[in-house]
């Protein structure tokens, strides 16, 4: 049985690709919200915030593609939703394959398309003045960090895809999740916060993946803030993922 | 017949909803290569009954085996038997008709999904539609693709959960000879449908499921005996509106 779980999940991911370069208009959607927000903060906030650097766009960055992340994650929550309805679940599962390849079809295509959407950013990016001066290993422990964070708001995702009783129910928890960046240090320097706004942004997960990516792309020391992100990332996929287990078993019984 | 063990044997199968018996000890017996109707009205439990006899749900009590297979304590032997099309085509939309079959024919682990998708795309004449998306299909053709998918693999045991609900009159006949062709092969075929006209032309024997229990079984002719013996009356025979249709259509019933 488990020779057969990486087969399916290949097969589950084709198809599941199938639809994402079949409906590109979901990369558009995913993309064009953040697109707008490295516009709106470099040219039209950008100038009367100080955020104590000389390359604004560059200190955007991170932020944006978490923000472009979270949104990006809707479309498997979606996805997932419209698979339980059609009873093409209900098919998948009736057949004697590895039942846990048609989640991880859905959770890898999550991650594929996750990676356009932020190849895409980056490209606007560099074209209105985002450099970086980083080196190979750390573009990579960028990419390790990005994909990390997308596999556990992706599981978590799951959870609505298959709870959710409307389609908008599978896709509408992202919204507090692109929220989350701007009550960090995504745009300005927590600093700047009155107290208790400054103590919540401080300790949520997006100022410490943030912070650790910004250090990663300025080659500075990236301190504690890597080990803060890298947990927060774990803790969250690992109890996404049980809870998303828990609903689905539920589901399947 | 009677020494073959049955293809599909149904003990005392129970099952509720919350608070709600929906199968209050359900027993029947289908024998191999026999199309067996479980007739029913709307809300009877015969998806119930097709849900648990494909893993797809656990009875609370009573014992069910098919291919001589518990489907409590081997469901895996159970999916290699069977093949569920279930009450709404469970079809990708997004894929082709052709893409479809493989991914089925991939899941199934055969040599060559492809040569296997195209001629059952022949087959249930849908060649000249096999390379469009399903999403462009009628409900006739999406059926038969559904079907289509289901034979995929030769499973001994198809269950057909309301095939001809919503097609229509052609379309129902061109299911109804794809079963007749399934029953000729030696396939076991479980039908559940509402309409008494189909369980009378297809079935070898007929359940009737009603309040949650089976009332009657039998073939055909042991219905009838139930009621008095039939009277010679004359009456004047108008062709039915369905008989109409297809003569005008060109389709012979």
């Amino acid at each position: 049985m488990t020779t057969h779980v990486l087969s399916d999940t290949g097969v589950m991911l084709d198809r599941s690709i199938k639809h994402v370069t079949r409906s590109l208009d979901t990369i558009i959607t995913v993309t064009i919200m953040p697109i707008a927000f490295l516009l709106l903060f470099r040219y039209v906030f950008g100038g009367a915030i100080q955020a104590n650097t000389d390359n604004y766009v560059n200190y955007l960055m991170p932020g944006i593609l978490l923000i472009a992340i979270a949104s990006g994650i809707s479309y498997t929550g979606f996805r997932l939703f419209t698979d339980m309805k059609s009873g093409i679940f209900e098919r998948f599962h009736s057949m004697p394959i590895a039942r846990s390849s048609v989640l991880w079809g859905h959770v890898l295509t999550s991650l594929v398309s996750n990676a356009i959407s932020v190849a895409v950013i980056i490209g606007v990016g560099l074209a209105i003045g985002f450099r970086s001066s980083a080196g190979l290993l750390a573009w990579l422990a960028v990419a390790g960090m990005l994909t990390l964070f997308t596999l556990a708001l992706t599981w978590l995702a799951v959870i609505p895809g298959l709870t959710a009783s409307t389609p908008d129910g599978a896709s509408a928890f992202s919204y507090p999740l692109i929220f989350l960046p701007f009550i960090s240090s995504a745009f300005v320097p927590t600093e700047t916060m009155p107290g208790p706004v400054r103590a919540f942004a401080e300790h949520q997960p997006v100022t410490a993946i943030v912070n650790a990516i910004r250090a990663l792309f300025e080659q500075q020391p990236v301190g504690n803030d890597i080990w803060i992100a890298l947990a927060w990332c774990a803790g969250i996929l690992v109890i996404a993922y049980a809870l998303a287990m828990a609903a689905y078993r539920r589901k399947i019984t | 017949m009677a020494t073959a063990s049955p293809a599909i044997r149904v003990d005392g199968l129970r099952k509720s909803y919350k608070e709600l018996p929906v199968l209050k000890g359900v027993d029947f017996e289908v024998a191999p290569g026999s199309i067996f109707a479980l007739l029913g009205s709307n809300g009877a439990g015969k998806t119930t009954v097709v849900r648990i006899l494909s893993t797809l749900l656990k009875p609370d009590g009573g014992t069910a085996s098919v291919n001589g297979f518990d489907v409590g304590s081997e469901p895996l032997r159970v999916r290699e038997s069977i093949s569920l099309t279930g009450q709404f085509a469970a079809v990708d939309d997004i894929l082709t008709g052709r893409e479809n079959l493989v991914m089925v024919g991939r899941l199934r682990r055969l040599g060559n999904p492809r040569e296997t998708a195209d001629e059952l795309l022949d087959r249930f004449g849908l060649a000249d539609a096999g390379g469009r998306r399903v999403g462009t299909y009628s409900g006739g053709m999406r059926r038969r693709l559904d079907i289509a998918m289901s034979l995929i693999g030769d499973p001994p045991i198809i269950f057909l959960d309301e095939p001809t609900t919503g097609l229509d009159p052609e379309g129902r006949i061109e299911v109804w000879n794809e079963i007749q062709k399934l029953a000729g092969d030696g396939t076991t075929v479980l039908l559940t449908t509402q309409y008494l006209e189909e369980a009378e032309k297809l079935a070898d024997r007929i359940a009737i499921l009603h309040e949650g229990t089976i009332i009657v079984s039998g073939t055909l002719a042991e219905l009838r005996k139930l009621l008095p013996p039939a009277k010679v009356e004359y009456v004047e025979r108008q062709p039915t509106l369905e008989e109409v249709f297809l003569s005008v259509v060109g389709k012979q019933a």
